[in-house]
């Protein structure tokens, strides 16, 4: 089987596990305080030490990161955790192209506040006159730092200036750009992070949230205090030790590398006869996305017909999800419902060969050709 | 609990039977679209109102490929009175079941032999067409953001039919959704000896 569906979830690394395998078999107590049984003191420790060596890679103090269960609890902590205590009741502002763990929490604050979506360009690029234009009377921006279905990255250091500028917080989902892009907390005017684990070959369950020193928000969850008050019950000591190996482990030579392999078979992808690229070209674009549209096929029958020929990817299509809907990203772009449908996600990881993507690309040109025998719009 | 497609799905999706265009053909079917993500295009081969050939045309998933061979599969052989009695259930049956959430898949699939039957009793006369028969026809017709037929919605305003000429007024104003409604109703009215008048009010 051939694994590029990286962007939903990625093998762990051996070396992550090994270091993990410690504390769950010899080491496996919880964290306790300052002082405890040697259980307790080793797990502290280790948890101490993980948290440092996460926000070393943000040039961040450990201080500035609190460990949740992934993604989806650090968005929310991030956007309900400060929006429940501001007391200016004003806009809020996001992007029409963010992840579900973003814009749920956002409709439910609609009753409260205004909640704007600012649309994004054809490669998927934030409109920044229209957040210029929105922000005068906002309270919260939260714009992600790059999306998981077309690769884009956004411009946050514009993005966190002009939140400066106006003197609002600003929040951005990093999930899918930690490790893959640089980030410098302090070059950048961002005041919370979302980072994830799972997308790096670290262990599920875990994610953080860096938040910049003075920035105050309330838990959402309640229970003994934990991650100074803003995150209950135990944090998982193996997975966070975990997280912290996989974040050391990801190198710039291993981004560099992908980047290669992006773009081959970006290239090789385009070749197939009307096929088009969805997100932008170059460095902003994320080193392991590549998502093409291919003409007069569905996605879902793309992945299913791929995986019989032992390759995995992810689609678009409206087939595919749950709820029979089509991808929101792929809409926000203008690009209408068929390329939607047929956009076809290859998510690459560090540990993807060039083998492995030059097989995938025979894999699917072959697919391609098959379903279009079928498909009555093709040309024949 | 198992997860998945069944057996019977996968089999016809690898080896798709009755795929490809029908050259003589009696009727032809089209229902859904690429905006709903489901499409089939039926073919029938009708001789003494016995269904001698029946093929397909795909644009979709995995189940919508598999309905197709199930629903061509199920109606060749059989008399179109038989062949007017096959129900959705009877497409999942034969593929041994299939997700809940592709149950419109098998609706689809039937929904193009309705269409197709429908189309071939006009041509030959035995049905007049009327206001019945044009919402028939119509009821293959999705609207591509609720995945309902176009009648359940509250898009279509009213239907009439006056001699040969459809009269359908939609409310709102023609966009991109509206347009690929419009070119599904022009295919399932399509080869039929009748014409279309589509009004918007209110946009």
């Amino acid at each position: 089987m051939i694994y590029l569906d990286n962007a939903n979830t990625t093998k762990i690394d051996d070396e992550v596990l090994k270091e993990m395998e410690i504390y769950l078999r010899e080491k496996y107590g919880i964290p306790g305080g300052e002082f405890g049984h040697v259980f307790e003191e080793e797990a502290l420790e280790a948890l101490e030490k993980a948290r440092e060596r996460i926000a070393k890679k943000i040039n961040a103090s450990p201080e500035e990161i609190v460990f949740t269960s992934g993604d989806v609890e650090s968005n929310n902590l991030a956007i309900l955790g400060y929006l429940r205590r501001a007391e200016k009741k004003g806009k809020i502002i996001t992007s029409k192209i963010e992840q579900k763990s973003i814009l749920e929490p956002f409709r439910f604050l609609s009753k409260e506040f205004k909640s704007v979506y600012v649309g994004v360009d054809r490669e998927g690029f934030l409109n920044f006159d229209e957040l210029s234009d929105e922000i005068k009377d906002a309270v919260f921006v939260s714009v992600q730092h790059a999306n998981k279905e077309i690769g884009t990255i956004q411009d946050i250091k514009a993005i966190g200036d002009l939140c400066e500028d106006k003197g609002v917080v600003f929040h951005s989902d990093a999930s899918h750009s930690f490790c893959k892009v640089d980030i410098d907390v302090n070059k950048i005017n961002v005041d919370m992070l979302t980072l994830s684990s799972n997308l790096i070959h670290g262990p599920k369950g875990i994610g953080a949230l860096y938040i910049r020193e003075g920035v105050k928000i309330d838990p959402i969850l309640y229970g003994e205090p934990r991650e100074r008050g803003l995150r209950p019950g135990f944090i998982d000591v193996p997975s966070a030790v975990g997280f912290a190996k996989a974040v050391e482990l990801y190198t710039r030579e291993d981004v560099e590398r992908q980047k290669k392999l992006r773009d081959y078979l970006i290239d090789k992808l385009l070749e197939i006869e009307d096929s088009e690229l969805n997100g932008a070209r170059g460095d902003k674009r994320l080193c392991n996305n590549v998502n093409v549209s291919f003409k007069y096929v569905e996605g879902e029958a793309i992945v299913m017909q791929a995986s019989m020929f032992g390759l995995i990817v992810g689609t678009g299509s409206a087939c595919y999800s749950q709820e029979l809907e089509p991808s929101h990203v792929i809409l926000s772009l203008g690009k209408g419902y068929e390329i939607s449908h047929s956009s076809t996600r290859i998510t690459l990881s560090k540990f993807t060969t060039r083998e492995e993507v030059e097989k995938a690309s025979e894999i699917l040109r072959s697919v391609i050709e098959n379903l279009r025998r079928l498909s009555p719009f093709a040309k024949k | 609990m198992k997860i998945g497609y069944s057996e019977k799905v996968m089999e016809f999706f690898r080896n798709p039977k009755n795929a490809g265009k029908l050259e003589d053909a009696t009727v032809v079917a089209t229902v859904g679209s690429i905006a709903c993500g489901d499409m089939i295009k039926l073919y029938l081969k009708i001789e003494n109102d016995v269904i001698e050939k029946a093929t397909f045309e795909s644009y979709g998933c995995a189940a919508n490929i598999a309905t197709s061979v199930a629903v061509t599969e199920l109606a060749k052989g059989k008399t179109i009175e038989e062949a007017d009695k096959i129900t959705y259930k009877d497409v999942e049956d034969f593929l041994e079941g299939l997700p809940k959430i592709k149950a419109h898949c098998a609706v689809l699939s039937v929904e193009a032999l309705k269409v197709a039957l429908t189309k071939y009793k006009i041509k030959t006369g035995k049905m007049l067409f009327d206001l019945k028969i044009a919402k028939k026809l119509l009821h293959g017709v999705i609207d591509p953001v609720s995945g309902n037929s176009i009648l359940k919605t509250d898009k279509l305003k009213s239907v009439e039919v006056e001699d040969k000429t459809v009269k359908i007024v939609f409310s709102g104003k023609k966009d991109d959704v509206m347009s690929d409604i419009e070119n599904q109703i022009r295919e399932v009215f399509s080869d039929l000896d009748v014409k279309l008048d589509i009004k918007y009010e209110g946009g």
